[in-house]
């Protein structure tokens, strides 16, 4: 995956088992953002080379849309505004898959990211939300589409330290219901919280495992970069 | 004969109430006795209804009616007025003259819905002088309906007076059907302590051509303002806007904002003026005309619908 012609992904290698929560960490700028545009087959991210597999079938050269229908979705680091639209609807947008959605569901969606649905429901997704609003709008809007891999990207970051442990128990509630979960975090109790984790740095995924040791790893080795660690391969 | 001109008449009910309907009207509310209502059908006019604290007055010309609505001194008219203008053929002229004065201490809604299902060959124009008086208020809102053709010109213009501590506000919207060829022509003047909001959304497609000129000149002390517009525009559709605000008095403010998008071989033009003479007013603009935001689209793709669905969701929203 290169931008602008700058090999920005190398040699990705990377597994995320059934309803496993995968954490991806590493430091800004080693391409997690990236990775999440490529699996979901954004417009100029597309790879290059190699495949992505999912059940068993290599969705790599898929539109967006084609991708999602099959079940994978991305929660956006940054989520877009979108003017005059509302919140219920929004939140029903990801349901048309699997048949639509009640009113009772999206109001549970919104209780699960702790945002009261009598106060957000008629709201617009747009610039009268705050960032942090926002963010959960968007996470409540994965949970509605009940997808088979959730790619969030940083869904902790611009959310109050009280509600982290909501992001964490949100992450739960998506296995449970059937997703496997991509998140890229910075933070520990997330990775704590993941089954797996991996860990990337500048552009290659430079180990996978457990989620404690990858995250005292990445504290402890990491930073600051410890080259004789972290040669990263180039492919 | 006057069996005949009965039966003629109320088909032409039938029919404007029927397109006043699919104009998203609510058809009860013409019928109901206890609200305020006005229908006119090509120049005749169908149904009028005052209310307690509205004189109505009007009058057929060849082409149109002429319409003189006051609201009394220091009436607040409970519920809104409602107004349907509209020509079910396919082809003819409609030339409203509408005289409006909303005395001082008066409040009022009107709730217009102009509706051309047919329309081939029809030019709807509407030529308004009104007036809100000292701390009068007046909300407009006028929703037009226009059928698939596109061959319809319509040509609204009005001057809005605000007399002291007065408001004004109105929205325009033709988001349904083909614009056909539009020329809004809106100019208010704004007296000391005054509010005035006007909103304009319009979706082009086909060939359609939309002029937006919107004109506030803040002359007294305090009087405040926004224009707002948003335009969306497809196919071989133009756009033209041009939002002027003039500050011309202390603590006047002002503010002109104009957001389009245009799909394919769309042209659009924004043009903000701001002109200002008093140091103590301000006036503030901004304007953009891009594509649908990349971002957007990408979200609402990833959540499965397709391309186009989603610049769809996004337009719609935006002229919401
Ligand atoms: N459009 C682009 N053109 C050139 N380089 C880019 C572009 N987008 C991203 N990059 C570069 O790619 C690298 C990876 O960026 P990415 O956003 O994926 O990082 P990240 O791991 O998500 O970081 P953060 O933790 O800050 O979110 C960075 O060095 C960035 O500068
Ligand atoms: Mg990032």
């Amino acid at each position: 995956m290169s931008r602008d012609g700058k090999k920005i992904l190398r040699g990705i290698n990377l597994e995320v088992g059934d309803r496993e929560i995968h954490s991806i960490i590493g430091a800004n700028g080693a391409g997690k953002s990236t990775l999440a545009y490529t699996l979901m087959g954004l417009q100029g991210y597309e790879h290059e080379e190699g495949s992505i597999i999912f059940n068993g079938e290599d969705v790599a050269v898929l539109s967006i849309t084609e991708r999602a229908k099959k079940g994978i979705t991305l929660a956006w680091q940054e989520p877009a505004r979108f003017e005059g639209l509302k919140v219920r609807d929004y939140l029903a947008i990801g349901a048309r898959g699997n048949g639509g959605i009640t009113e009772e569901e999206i109001k549970e969606a919104l209780r699960k990211v702790d945002l009261k649905p009598e106060k957000y429901l008629s709201r617009e997704v747009g610039e009268a939300l705050s960032g942090g609003e926002r963010k959960r709008i968007e996470l409540a809007s994965i949970i509605t589409m009940k997808p088979k891999l959730a790619i969030l990207d940083e869904p902790d970051s611009g959310i109050d330290v009280v509600s982290l442990k909501e992001i964490v128990s949100l992450i739960r509630t998506l296995k449970e219901n059937g997703s496997s979960v991509l998140v890229i975090t910075h933070r520990e109790e997330i990775a704590a919280a993941s089954d797996k984790a991996s860990l990337m740095c500048e552009g290659v995924i430079l180990r996978s495992g457990d989620p404690l040791e990858i995250s005292e790893f990445f504290k402890n080795r990491c930073i600051p970069c410890d080259n004789r660690v972290s040669p990263p391969k180039v492919v | 004969m006057a069996q005949i001109t009965l039966n003629a008449l109320s088909r032409e009910t039938e029919d404007i109430t029927a397109a006043y309907t699919a104009a998203g009207g609510d058809a009860a509310v013409l019928h109901n006795h206890g609200l305020a209502s006005l229908v006119v059908s090509g120049n005749k006019v169908l149904s009028a209804n005052g209310t307690e604290g509205i004189v109505l007055e009007k009058k057929e010309t060849e082409y149109g009616v002429d319409i003189k609505m006051t609201i009394k001194k220091g009436y607040k008219i409970p519920l809104p007025v409602h107004l349907c203008f509209g020509l079910v053929p396919k082809d003819g002229i409609q030339e409203i003259k509408m005289d409006f004065v909303a005395e001082e201490d008066s409040a009022v809604e009107l709730i217009a819905h102009c509706t051309f299902p047919n329309a081939e060959k029809v030019i709807h124009k509407m030529d308004a002088e009104m007036v809100i008086g000292k701390n009068a208020s007046l909300k407009y809102t006028e929703t037009h309906f226009h059928g698939p053709y596109g061959g319809i010109q319509v040509l609204p213009k009005a001057h809005i007076k605000i007399e002291e501590g007065g408001s004004y506000y109105t929205n325009f919207s033709l988001i349904s059907g083909r614009v056909g060829y539009l020329e809004f022509d809106y100019s208010v003047d704004a007296e000391k302590d005054s509010i005035c909001e006007m909103v304009t959304k319009v979706y082009g497609k086909a060939d359609d051509k939309i002029k937006i000129l919107e004109r506030i000149s803040l002359n007294g002390e305090n009087a405040r303002s926004v224009i707002k517009s948003r335009l969306a525009i497809t196919d071989n559709a133009e756009s033209m806007f041009r939002g002027i605000t003039e500050g011309h008095a202390p603590r006047a403010r002002g503010h002109v904002d104009c957001m389009e998008v245009i799909q394919g071989n769309a042209k659009a033009e924004a043009v903000p003026i701001v002109r200002v003479d008093n140091p103590l007013a301000k006036v503030t603009h901004e304007a953009a005309i891009g594509c649908v935001d990349k971002k957007e689209v990408e979200t609402l793709m990833a959540r499965g619908l397709e391309e186009d669905d989603a610049i769809d969701i996004i337009v719609k929203g935006m002229l919401a």
